[in-house]
């Protein structure tokens, strides 16, 4: 398993990025897990619905984001919001989604990001068909898609393996293996003794990174869309890492795992040991980290107002998404609603 | 103008497709080397190459998913699944996505595929190869179903859901890709999506179906106009968005209603028929709309096929009742 910084953050043997890059990445950090603290406060407050967090996984995500070009694919799940973000997806959009409003799943023009799939599994196969036209097209786009432990459980996870190989689309998979699909430990979910290993079956290469380390998620990722944009092919990486939280705020862990577990992986913050690293290359101070978080939490309550400020969505609206042009059978509906 | 089977014409249409725009690729099992178990896309894998039409593993739910990401990306993917019966694997593929990115993404990624499947029994063949189990797909928002019963029907509604802008689910009446021929226009034409074609006019009893049936129902129609009924019959053609306002035109106008499927009456689609004549046409009924349908039973093996499926006799039988209420 690829560790570039330590827990403790020390670098045993090289880092390839400077220190600019290492201080954006941990700024990007601090953002995305300002935005999941305050999803978590505003759920309890009952203007979310539902809410996935992704506490302690921001260096999978941010990393393995940081590592696409502006224009790439992205097909990602519901606890994904801080790689959607990174890719290019703006956090009012999230914030919209996450209180039930269909008009939060647009991405803006440009910004090449679908909607999350909330069924485990299905979007991995669109990750495909996305990099294999544009393969065919010749853009030299490629397509990551993230996905958990427990996705690699379905069908649909052979099927897009099988084809992203079969037809050497540029498809980064990115498996966030995060311990638990819910509450079913990792361990209990396949024989084999790493995710990674599956790719071997697939002829395609897996890899596993420490999803805790930023500059190693990176690191994994920018080799493999590298290879993926030069022809060679998917790739397979298994970020392990940890979901410091619930599964969502419907959840309650204490049923299903050891808290002592979850203390331990405190200890391997991903944002703890960039911020280590920071403070003995010079690049890191309290004022700095005040400020990084002022920052943060004035974009996030930003986010938030304009999410909340949506007009009230209307009847028509939820028909008029079903098609380009309204069917006869919905412009009959729509007459029916406006009675 | 050539005179096709509906298989030809098929064929054409997708020789056409691929020629007039470069977006287009077919995706399936096995339609590239041998031209697909009904030979509909024969001879396109070498006309227009290996980057045009892609043979597949055998994987439902890999062809329809990898058909949405290509569709999403801009292009215009026709994937083939071998028979309704093998569509159930990609289900999910395409409720749960398929059917539902452009309301997902509120107009931002669209899917603009077509799947085609050849439906429906009548060959003999093994189980699951028989199933006419379109209204599960009609109840899904977001999809369109379309089911041509002619060749010139085939050209243009495939050429027309391979130019929509949503998804459309293609079904190919099995028992009719060589039982039906028909002069062909070669040129490029599409036929709209949606309004129904009313194949035979008249004005005692009208009988609504689509797929292979019409041949049943063409035959009933001119028995019962041998005895000196005026008959109208209704090709549906769509199936989703179907056309409400043709089949009330017709229904107020002979004030009796026969619809005719193969599927499994309990659900069906003449269910829904049924309801949208009453709700609309009810005070021009004279006689209770009624339905010759398949059995609720799994679709027979060869040797039941004949107490299944609904044939010219029965529409005649349940038709003259319709007639002399």
């Amino acid at each position: 398993m690829l560790t570039l910084i330590s827990p403790d953050g020390t670098v045993p043997d090289r880092l390839p990025f400077t220190l600019e890059e290492m201080r954006r990445l941990y700024a990007e950090m601090v953002e995305a897990r300002t935005y999941d603290h305050k999803c978590m406060a505003m759920q309890r407050q009952g203007r979310l619905a539902t809410y996935a967090p992704f506490e302690g996984q921001e260096a999978a995500q941010i990393g393995a984001a940081a590592a696409l070009r502006s224009d790439d694919w992205v097909a990602a799940t519901y606890r994904d919001a801080a790689l959607m973000w990174r890719a290019g997806y703006p956090w009012s959009l999230l914030v919209a989604g996450r209180t039930g409003d269909e008009r939060g799943g647009q991405a803006p023009e440009g910004v090449n990001v679908l909607p999350p799939s909330i069924t485990v599994g299905g979007h991995m196969i669109h990750a495909v068909g996305l990099a294999w036209a544009e393969a065919l097209n010749g853009t030299g786009r490629v397509a990551l898609t993230s996905f958990g432990d427990g996705a690699t459980s379905e069908g649909d996870f052979h099927e897009a393996m099988n084809f992203a190989a079969v037809y050497n689309t540029p498809t980064v998979f990115l498996c966030q293996n995060n311990g638990f699909a819910i509450s079913y430990p990792r361990a209990e979910q396949t024989r084999s003794q790493s995710i990674a290993m599956k790719a071997d079956a697939y002829g395609m290469p897996g890899l596993l990174v420490d999803g805790n380390d930023v500059a190693a998620v990176l690191d994994v990722v920018g080799s493999a869309v590298g290879r993926a944009r030069n022809g060679e092919g998917p790739t397979l990486i298994e970020a392990v890492t940890y979901r410091l939280g619930p599964h969502t705020t419907a959840d309650d862990p204490g049923r299903y795992r050891d808290e002592d577990e979850a203390v331990g992986w405190r200890e391997r913050d991903p944002l703890e040991r960039v911020r280590l690293l920071l403070e003995r290359a010079g690049g890191w101070s309290p004022e700095w980290q005040a400020e990084l978080e002022t920052r943060a939490s004035d974009t996030i309550e930003e986010a938030v107002a304009m999410a909340e400020a949506l007009p009230p969505p209307t009847a028509e609206e939820m028909l008029v998404r079903m098609y380009e042009q309204p069917t006869t059978l919905i412009e009959a509906q729509l007459g029916e609603i406006g009675q | 103008m050539s005179e096709l089977t509906l298989a030809q014409s098929l064929n054409g249409a997708l020789a056409t497709a691929l020629e007039s725009d470069e977006r287009v690729v077919l995706l399936g099992e096995d339609i590239g080397r041998t031209g697909g178990v009904f030979r509909i896309t024969d001879g396109l894998r070498d006309k227009y190459g290996e980057n045009r039409v892609f043979d597949t593993p055998v994987a439902e739910s890999g062809i329809v998913g990898a058909a949405l990401g290509m569709a999403i990306a801009g292009m215009r993917p026709v994937a083939e699944l071998q028979f309704l019966g093998f569509s159930y694997p990609a289900y999910d593929q395409i409720i749960n996505h398929v059917a539902r990115i452009r309301n997902r993404s509120n107009h931002r990624f669209t899917a603009p595929l077509v799947i085609r499947v050849p439906f429906g029994g009548g060959i003999g063949a093994a189980e699951h190869h028989s199933e006419s189990t379109e209204a599960i797909y009609a109840h899904i928002p977001g999809l369109k179903v379309v089911v041509p019963s002619t060749p010139s029907d085939a050209r243009g509604l495939l050429l027309a859901a391979i130019e929509d802008p949503d998804p459309v689910l293609f079904l190919e009446p099995i028992r009719l890709y060589r039982a039906v021929k028909e002069d062909v226009p070669e040129l490029y034409y599409t036929t709209e999506i949606g309004p129904l074609r009313v194949e035979r006019e008249g004005n005692d009893i009208t009988l609504v179906s689509w797929g292979a049936m019409m041949k049943e129902t063409r035959a009933a129609a001119s028995r019962l106009e041998e005895s000196g009924a005026s008959v109208e019959v209704l090709d549906v053609r769509t199936l989703s968005p179907i056309d409400a306002d043709g089949i009330v035109r017709s229904a107020t106008k002979t004030g009796r209603v026969v619809v005719v499927h193969e599927a499994p009456r309990t659900g069906g689609m003449g269910a829904e028929v049924a309801a949208i004549v009453q709700e609309r046409a009810l005070y021009s009924l004279t006689a209770p709309v009624r339905r010759v349908t398949g059995w609720d039973t799994v679709f027979p093996l060869k040797r039941s096929e004949g107490h299944y499926l609904p044939n010219a006799d029965r529409i005649v039988r349940v038709a003259q009742q319709t007639l002399e209420t």
